[in-house]
């Protein structure tokens, strides 16, 4: 998966290029596809296929026009487009959480959400938690508990953690816990990530 | 991933039309199990229909039935306060599976369509009677720890996957469909498939409908619910053995019961025999190990998932013993 067109309107000749050099790509990985083209001299078909969707919506507040393949995943927009490489590929398969960002409030893994999916929604990242210099509190919590070991799935964490606290699943260390159990963290950092979210539900912060 | 063409639409009447233009076409609404089998080419899709904005969410009780739109996310469900106070089984059934990332997006009808997590199935480099019918099964006398005990056939021993269907089952939950010329009803039961001579397919779901809401009947189990899940670790993963239960008990006396398992077939699988066995008896022990025996007669294992055996009548009675004692 890539978002193969990082810079826009470079001229006819480099789009048709693109088109050219993703339908080898794509004859190279799909020959069933490219088969059933050739026996009905599809070329339009295939035109239609890679053709690149208009997307819009908002990261950090800030909003973005853009136009993609409808394969490209949030996630890969995201890192790949916006160069907002705080959102980390774990997994990419749904797995371990470290791909987590907030749509419209919401957690989700922007690994397995198409960037076309967010048509017209606002999304925040690691990125858009601190408010200038100052931290958010649960990135201060985060550090002052000693959150994080190698730190690769914090951003996923830190996400994760404001959202529950927002959702209100903060009533025990236990329920902590079972509500963040979709962010593995593989250096073992849970019972201080745990300390993190107590400190900050106990402040009544809200994100 | 293999690029696709990408539609979206806001009736379901349209997504129907859309639907039926090409036959290699599939809805997409949450997408947290479609992406993944996309991204691992075990699905390529020519054309995907975001059906996202079809108003499909609503979760409201009318006349005796509570009803479910078929786009309600799990999230929605699970946390729903008619949801929490009629039917508890579905919201516990719900918060037991995946996370909460994955609950906000995932969606009641794409949660019904999820596919199996053998491993087979999805390497595409094995085989599997499933995804390519006919290539033979990698499970039977491979790597089967996570397979079914109850119902399987030759050509697959894989196991439906979802915590919510479980709960469904149990609740005698009628699926609402819809194609182009109209409505039907279909028993949740009778929804999904055993594999069977047809291992591909997972359920009844023709290729011209969609999945429009559940229709769930109000009944007086909610106080005596309960959930077990038995997983390799304490959240967020797939069931080995999960136990839905509701029990009515009036002076200790069983008038009505429901039971149901997942982990154990390639459909969510309905204790009738044991809830016969129940109705009408006291809530005892004794009668739970009874239960929990009849429950066991056609099971049978494949090696690695032998533990299941003995793990699946534990879980029945300590489901049956928790429900109890929430009296």
């Amino acid at each position: 998966m890539q978002s193969s067109d990082k810079k826009q309107n470079q001229g006819d000749s480099r789009r048709d290029f693109l088109k050219k050099s993703s339908l080898i790509t794509a004859i190279a990985l799909t020959p069933s596809v490219a088969v059933k083209a050739a026996e009905s001299q599809a070329d339009e078909r295939f035109a239609e296929l890679f053709e690149k969707i208009p997307l819009n919506l908002t990261v950090n507040n800030k909003p973005y026009t853009t136009s993609i393949e409808p394969r490209v995943t949030l996630l890969d927009y995201l890192r790949e487009e916006l160069h907002l490489t705080g959102t980390k590929k774990g997994c990419d398969h749904g797995q371990c959480g470290a791909c987590t960002v907030h749509v419209d409030g919401e957690r989700v893994n922007s690994c397995l959400s198409l960037a076309v999916m967010n048509e017209g929604k606002k999304v925040t990242t690691i990125e858009g938690l601190a408010n200038g210099e100052e931290l958010h509190p649960m990135q201060a919590a985060f550090i002052k508990h000693d959150g994080f070991q190698c730190g690769y799935c914090t951003p996923g964490q830190i996400m994760s953690a404001v959202a529950c606290v927002n959702e209100g699943h903060t009533g025990s260390r236990a329920e902590i816990s079972e509500y963040m159990s979709g962010n593995i963290c593989r250096c073992g950092a849970y019972p201080n990530i745990v300390d993190a979210i107590v400190e900050v539900s106990k402040g009544g912060v809200k994100a | 991933m293999i690029n696709f063409q990408y539609l979206r639409t806001t009736t379901a009447k349209s997504a129907i039309a859309l639907l039926l233009k090409d036959k290699n076409s599939k809805f997409i609404a949450g997408g947290t199990n479609l992406i993944d089998l996309m991204k691992r080419g075990v699905t390529a899709p020519d054309k995907l229909i975001d059906i996202n904005h079809v108003p499909l969410k609503n979760i409201e009780q009318v006349g005796n039935n509570i009803i479910i739109g078929a786009l309600a996310s799990n999230t929605a469900v699970a946390e729903n306060a008619l949801i929490k106070d009629k039917l508890p089984l579905l919201a516990m059934a719900l918060n037991a599976g995946a996370s909460a990332q994955l609950r906000n997006v995932a969606t009641v009808g794409g949660n019904m369509m999820q596919r199996t997590r053998c491993g087979y199935f999805y390497d595409t480099e094995m085989p599997c009677n499933k995804r390519t019918p006919g290539s033979g099964c990698g499970a039977i006398g491979g790597f089967n720890r996570m397979h079914a005990i109850f119902g399987t056939s030759e050509n697959c021993i894989a196991v439906h996957p979802s915590d919510m269907c479980i709960a469904l089952i149990a609740l005698d939950t009628t699926v609402v469909l819809a194609n182009a010329k109209g409505e039907r009803k279909i028993l949740f039961k009778d929804f999904h498939r055993l594999a069977g001579d047809t291992p591909q397919l997972d359920n009844n779901l023709k290729p011209d409908e969609m999945i429009i809401r559940l229709e769930i009947p109000v009944n007086n189990l909610s106080k005596n619910s309960h959930y077990t899940k038995v997983r390799d670790r304490a959240s967020y993963a797939f069931a080995l053995i999960s136990v839905a239960v509701g029990l009515e008990i009036v002076n200790n006396k069983i008038t009505d019961v429901r039971l149901a398992m997942g982990g154990v077939a390639h459909k969510p699988w309905r204790l009738t025999e044991s809830e016969n066995f129940l109705k009408g008896k006291e809530a005892t022990l004794e009668n739970f190990e009874q239960a929990a025996k009849l429950a066991m007669k056609d099971a049978k294992g494949f090696g690695e998932n032998d533990f299941k055996l003995k793990m699946a009548p534990n879980s029945i009675i300590e489901a049956l013993t928790v429900a109890k004692s929430k009296a």
